[in-house]
């Protein structure tokens, strides 16, 4: 990837953040922790790695996203809104009564959202299930699912992967958003999940470790998992829950908690900042 | 009427799933190490491609059948009662019934007459806990003849289905020429102007004992076959409300959230009459052999028989 490419990204990362502050501030609810933690992943897959065509949502030979911690909607709501799946005007609506984004994503309802989310756990398994009916039909699209590392918890997350491996769902790329925090805390306080790795590993997964902020590095991760034969493919990676809103970075407090009009402004301020850094 | 044939309905839920996933290839079934038990051994045989076993995990089978749904198929996720529409309900409500996807969710060996397993396996609360999700279908066949044209209308119904499976052979009361299966569309299978009798799955064969006893000893009492608990036959009901005055529902199931209850608020909103629930009242079961459970609390033909007697203080 050159670096015009990352640089383009990376402004797109930031107006993607720049959405997810607008919504959750407009909402005056929401999870802008976890959907910070994820710009830059929802950004590489929308903009680098999946084969979607956004005036054609249905498409049936598309790449599908499913995001399993489907509470970080206004993250996938800001990348679908900038890849042109809806208007970013829908963003000031998010969670108001009769607007289309709904707190967590109603695949009914939004162009661009492949599956109902927002019970922990859950995405995984349906994943798993389109990634099983592309093989059964012969097709080579691609089915990606994101993941907190909280949700790891969820029991159902290891049914799901039990069940990919025996299938031999290689066409499936698990990603782990490893920001460390969820609602109570340090992860690994509230209840450890490590060593994460190994344990994917154990359930028949190829693993990476990946920079979730860093385009090169998720590059050289989806590239191996594209590579990977004969089983499903996990990548762990590394964030900053709140990344790019200093007062958000690494605080548990925003994992589901919406900025006063002042933090919101400091927030859009630090990100247009950043945006002109790249211009 | 053809001849009388003793049949378990999950036999014919098997056969009708291979017949016709002979002409429609989106048909998939999903197991969760109970292939025999839900009659699927078969179809798993003759379509080996579609046929899925998903070790025991209730839940993840029910996500995997919403995201292949979401992808064209239709997909029969299977297991007791107790673990697809009881252990998963959370992921039938989210995954398959928030975005309605075309799933059909099957519980065999619902009720009591799951029999010397006891308790833990007997689910009387799959209707209520099925009828509570926003846009599910509930079927609860009452014979094997009924069952395979259930399946039929379950997979022309675009939307999320719940199906209900006896455990024990039945004898058939539905295999007439004139026979036609809708969904949301009662059977009235015996006139009458007494009381009206509505029995659902299981229970109606025993219902049918019932009431034809009754005929015997003069008491007219009708009979009506509810094969859909939802969406419920409010016109049927409210008709035989009107026409014979007093309601007794059997159900091998809690009267809480189940028949009883649908008729109940069929009947308190739309004609009030008196209403007798028969089923399991609030209680659970316990280990025994099916038939005699079964008798034990009064979903029999005798009890049947003698709770409509009473009811007419007769």
């Amino acid at each position: 990837m050159d670096a015009e490419k990352i640089k383009s990204l990376r402004r797109t990362a930031a107006k993607v953040r720049m959405g997810v502050a607008e919504g959750v501030y407009s909402a005056k609810s929401g999870h802008p922790g976890g959907s910070l933690s994820a710009a830059d992943i929802f950004t590489y897959l929308y903009f680098q790695e999946l084969n979607i065509d956004p005036q054609n949502p249905k498409a049936p030979d598309r790449d599908r996203f499913v995001l399993s911690k489907g509470h970080c909607a206004p993250g996938l709501y800001s990348t679908l809104a900038q890849r042109g799946y809806f208007s970013p005007e829908e963003l000031k609506k998010l969670r108001h009564i009769g607007a289309m984004l709904q707190g967590h994503p109603d695949m009914k309802g939004t162009p661009g959202v492949d599956m109902s989310t927002g019970s922990l756990g859950q995405g995984i398994s349906a994943a798993a299930g389109m990634a099983l009916a592309a093989k059964m039909d012969h097709k080579g699209y691609r089915v990606y699912a994101l993941l907190g590392d909280g949700e790891i918890q969820e029991g159902q997350v290891w049914e799901a992967a039990m069940f990919a491996t025996h299938h031999g769902l290689d066409n499936l790329c698990v990603v782990v958003d490893s920001n460390g925090l969820q609602i109570d805390g340090d992860v690994n306080k509230v209840a450890g999940i490590e060593p994460l790795d190994q344990k994917f590993r154990s359930f028949g997964f190829e693993v990476v470790l990946a920079d979730g902020h860093d385009f090169e590095s998720l590059e050289k991760a989806f590239a191996a998992a594209r590579a990977c034969q004969g089983k499903p493919f996990a990548i762990i990676a590394k964030t900053t829950k709140g990344k790019g809103v200093s007062f958000m970075e690494n605080q548990a407090g925003w994992h589901g908690k919406a900025p006063n009009q002042e933090q919101y402004e400091t927030a859009i301020q630090e990100l247009n900042q950043a945006l002109e850094a790249l211009n | 009427m053809a001849d009388i044939v003793k049949k378990a309905t999950r036999e014919s839920f098997g056969e009708a799933l291979v017949e016709l996933g002979r002409t429609n290839p989106d048909i998939v079934v999903l197991v969760a190490d109970l292939a025999d038990a839900t009659k699927v051994e078969n179809f798993g045989k003759a379509y080996p491609d579609r046929f899925i076993e998903c070790g025991i995990a209730e839940s993840n089978m029910v996500g995997v059948a919403a995201g292949l749904a979401s992808c064209g198929k239709i997909p029969f996720a299977t297991s007791f009662a107790m673990f697809s529409a009881g252990r998963a309900f959370e992921q039938v409500r989210n995954s398959v019934g928030y975005p309605h996807l075309n799933v059909k969710i099957v519980g065999s060996h619902a009720g009591i007459s799951v029999g010397e397993d006891g308790a833990t396996h007997q689910c009387c609360e799959d209707i209520a806990l099925m009828r509570s999700i926003p846009g599910m279908v509930v079927l609860n066949p009452a014979d094997h003849y009924e069952m395979f044209a259930a399946v039929k209308a379950a997979v022309e119904h675009q939307g999320p289905v719940y199906i209900r499976l006896g455990r024990l052979a039945v004898e058939s009361c539905n295999n007439n020429e004139d026979y036609h299966f809708e969904i949301g569309k009662g059977i009235t299978l015996r006139e009458g102007a007494d009381l009206t009798v509505i029995a659902t799955g299981l229970m109606v064969g025993e219902a049918i004992k019932a009431v034809d006893a009754l005929k015997d000893q003069g008491v007219h009492a009708r009979l009506i076959d509810m094969h859909t608990i939802k969406p419920l036959d409010k016109d049927l009901v409210v008709k035989a409300a009107k026409e014979t005055g007093r309601i007794v529902t059997v159900e091998e199931h809690n009267v809480i959230g189940g028949l009883g209850e649908a008729v109940a608020a069929c009947l308190g909103e739309e004609c009030p009459v008196p209403l007798t629930r028969m089923g399991v009242q609030d209680v659970f079961g316990h280990s025994g052999p099916a038939v005699d459970l079964l008798k034990e609390f009064g979903l029999c033909a005798q009890g049947i028989e003698a709770t409509v007697k009473k009811v007419l203080g007769k």
